[in-house]
């Protein structure tokens, strides 16, 4: 017995060297194989402190512009989860176990949330620029989609955990299933639903910020053109003001979440 | 009393699974009769409730109700069945962080349109009648607290108002007193019974206390093994009659 226990002890000590060992081999040819040699790490030092120099002091040359932007990236934001929340919802209700007409249909919901789950809000982006265009709107696409992976997801499973006693008992009273699911399911779940719609409005404000580096309106891009006409310093503003915009944003959304939760304690008076 | 509410004929439940739940089963029952449906643990007393109101889908079998067949009703014609049933569960089935009041209101629902009673559109004489029963069952005091601040005993005395408030012909109840104690027990089941008396409506409850049946019932009904085994006044259910229901000498079915 012990010494088929030291045998295996022994047998998994060569096995973690053997990864050590081949990971760090991996990773120096990594290196080698992309060009990242030391004097370029040693150059690209320099260069860092070129562009650090050139940030200070920050500067605002259109501020009309960056604001616009921001605000632009706020709508988007907004939209894109207002759109994400209202098909989300729909489809959980048909993706619930408990609540689905056909256990088929409520699979087919959830491995199509699951695909765009898999896809990133950058790569959505790039496809509704090809189909719609530069702007806001494929922004707001992205955002909307990206939304749905995630919030199908977790709404189903709030859905999932209601008591079914409500459901059956609205039914039995001759309750539609619109009043069912309007009357009894959405007032048992609807810290859960607030909470997570409030959460990703915070991820989407975040990603909006983003988006306009690909040319999906919004901040993203003012950052990208002081970024190619070396302006160092108007970057540092255009980020100062990203993390401005995402920091309120979160600092709203926990407000508003706790507002959601003292309302709801006090019910519908 | 002699009117006929409620008229089951060889009704029969199989589970999906191969349990057979009730054996064609027939009785009939009048016009604001208390029926007390006592019997062991599995005897298929839900079973018979939820099918009268197809909660339960029957196997096979006839319920006359208002002239239609439940069995048979479509999907549009079962609603407007059902909110002539009132429904009280063992475990209350509020929406528990709405108002009482709302909770009665919901009651109205199987009445109204699917866009006024999806976003609770209910108007003042209907939020009016609401507090009037809340009233009836005592309870005027909580109509505004969330409905589970309230006691287990006060929360089913909401289950018995929002059922009320359907107006029902017929109240399906399914141990409504069994997570309660004595007390709130007795409270239930009297104003349970008062209603009936009130309302005219005939009552189906599922009980497992036989000492309450006989208290309450204008008849009981004995199930064994998915079967009408007694079906009598209070003072026919004997003692011998009792240890026969509960015995499971002949449950071959069970286990
Ligand atoms: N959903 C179901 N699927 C399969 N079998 C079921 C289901 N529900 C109930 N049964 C079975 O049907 C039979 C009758 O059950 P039922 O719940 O009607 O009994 P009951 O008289 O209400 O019992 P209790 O007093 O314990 O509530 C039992 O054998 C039970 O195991
Ligand atoms: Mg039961």
């Amino acid at each position: 017995m012990k010494q088929s226990k030291m045998a295996k002890i022994e047998k998994k000590k060569f096995r973690n060297t053997l990864y050590a060992v081949l990971a760090f081999a991996f990773f120096i040819f990594s290196m080698l194989q992309l060009n990242i040699v030391p004097e370029r790490l040693i150059q690209s030092a320099d260069r860092l402190a070129y562009v650090f120099g050139g940030m200070f002091p920050p500067v605002l040359n259109e501020p009309l512009d960056v604001f616009g932007a921001a605000v632009e990236s706020i709508q988007v934001a907004i939209l894109g989860t207002i759109i994400g929340v209202i098909v989300s919802f729909v489809l959980a209700v048909f993706a619930a176990r408990n609540l689905a007409p056909s256990k088929t249909l409520s699979f087919a919901i959830k491995s199509f949330a699951g695909f765009v789950r898999a896809v990133p809000a950058l790569i959505w982006a790039l496809l509704f620029i090809v189909a719609v265009g530069l702007g806001p709107t494929p922004g707001i696409l992205a955002l909307a989609i990206n939304s749905i992976g995630m919030l199908v997801k977790v709404y189903a499973e709030a859905l999932e955990e209601i008591d079914m006693g409500v459901v059956e008992a609205l039914e039995s009273a001759g309750a539609s299933k619109l009043h069912v699911i309007m009357q009894g399911v959405i007032p048992s779940m609807l810290s859960a639903f607030i909470a997570w719609s409030l959460f990703r409005l915070d991820v989407n404000i975040r990603y909006s910020a983003i988006l306009g580096v690909v040319g999906a309106g919004g901040i993203g891009w003012e950052l990208v053109k002081a970024a190619q006409m070396s302006r160092y310093d108007e970057a540092l503003m255009v980020t100062m003001v990203i993390f401005l915009m995402v920091m309120s944003a979160e600092v709203i959304s926990e407000f508003m979440k706790k507002r959601a939760n003292s309302a709801t304690a006090q019910a519908v008076k | 009393m002699g009117e006929t509410i409620v008229d089951i004929h060889n009704l029969n439940k199989t589970y999906p699974d191969g349990t057979v739940a009730l054996k064609n089963i027939s009785m009939k029952a009048e016009k604001g009769e208390f029926i007390v449906i006592i019997g062991p643990s599995g005897a298929g007393k839900s079973t018979f409730l939820r099918s009268i109101n197809r909660l339960s889908e029957p196997t096979s079998g006839e319920i006359l109700f208002m002239g239609k067949d439940i069995v048979k009703a479509g999907k549009k014609e079962l609603r407007t069945l059902r909110r002539n049933i009132g429904m009280i569960f063992q475990g209350f089935n509020l929406v528990k962080r709405l108002p009482t009041v709302r909770n009665v209101l919901h009651g109205k629902l199987g009445y109204m349109s699917s866009l006024k009673g999806a976003f609770g559109l209910f108007d003042q004489d209907q939020v009016e009648e609401a507090l009037g029963i809340l009233k009836r069952v005592g309870l005027e005091e909580q109509a505004f607290k969330r409905a589970d601040e309230l006691s287990g005993g006060q929360q089913q005395r909401v289950a018995i108002a929002r059922a009320i408030n359907q107006s029902p012909q017929l109240i399906l109840a399914d141990e409504p007193i069994a997570s309660l104690d004595p007390n709130s027990s007795r409270v239930v089941m009297d104003y349970l019974k008062k209603a009936c008396r009130e309302e005219g409506f005939t009552t189906f409850v599922n009980l497992h206390q036989v000492d309450f049946a006989k208290e309450y019932a204008d008849r009981i009904i004995g199930i064994k093994d998915g079967e009408i085994y007694f079906d009598g006044s209070g003072d026919d259910l004997t003692d011998e009659v009792i240890e026969a229901l509960y015995s499971k000498e002949k449950e071959a079915v069970a286990g």
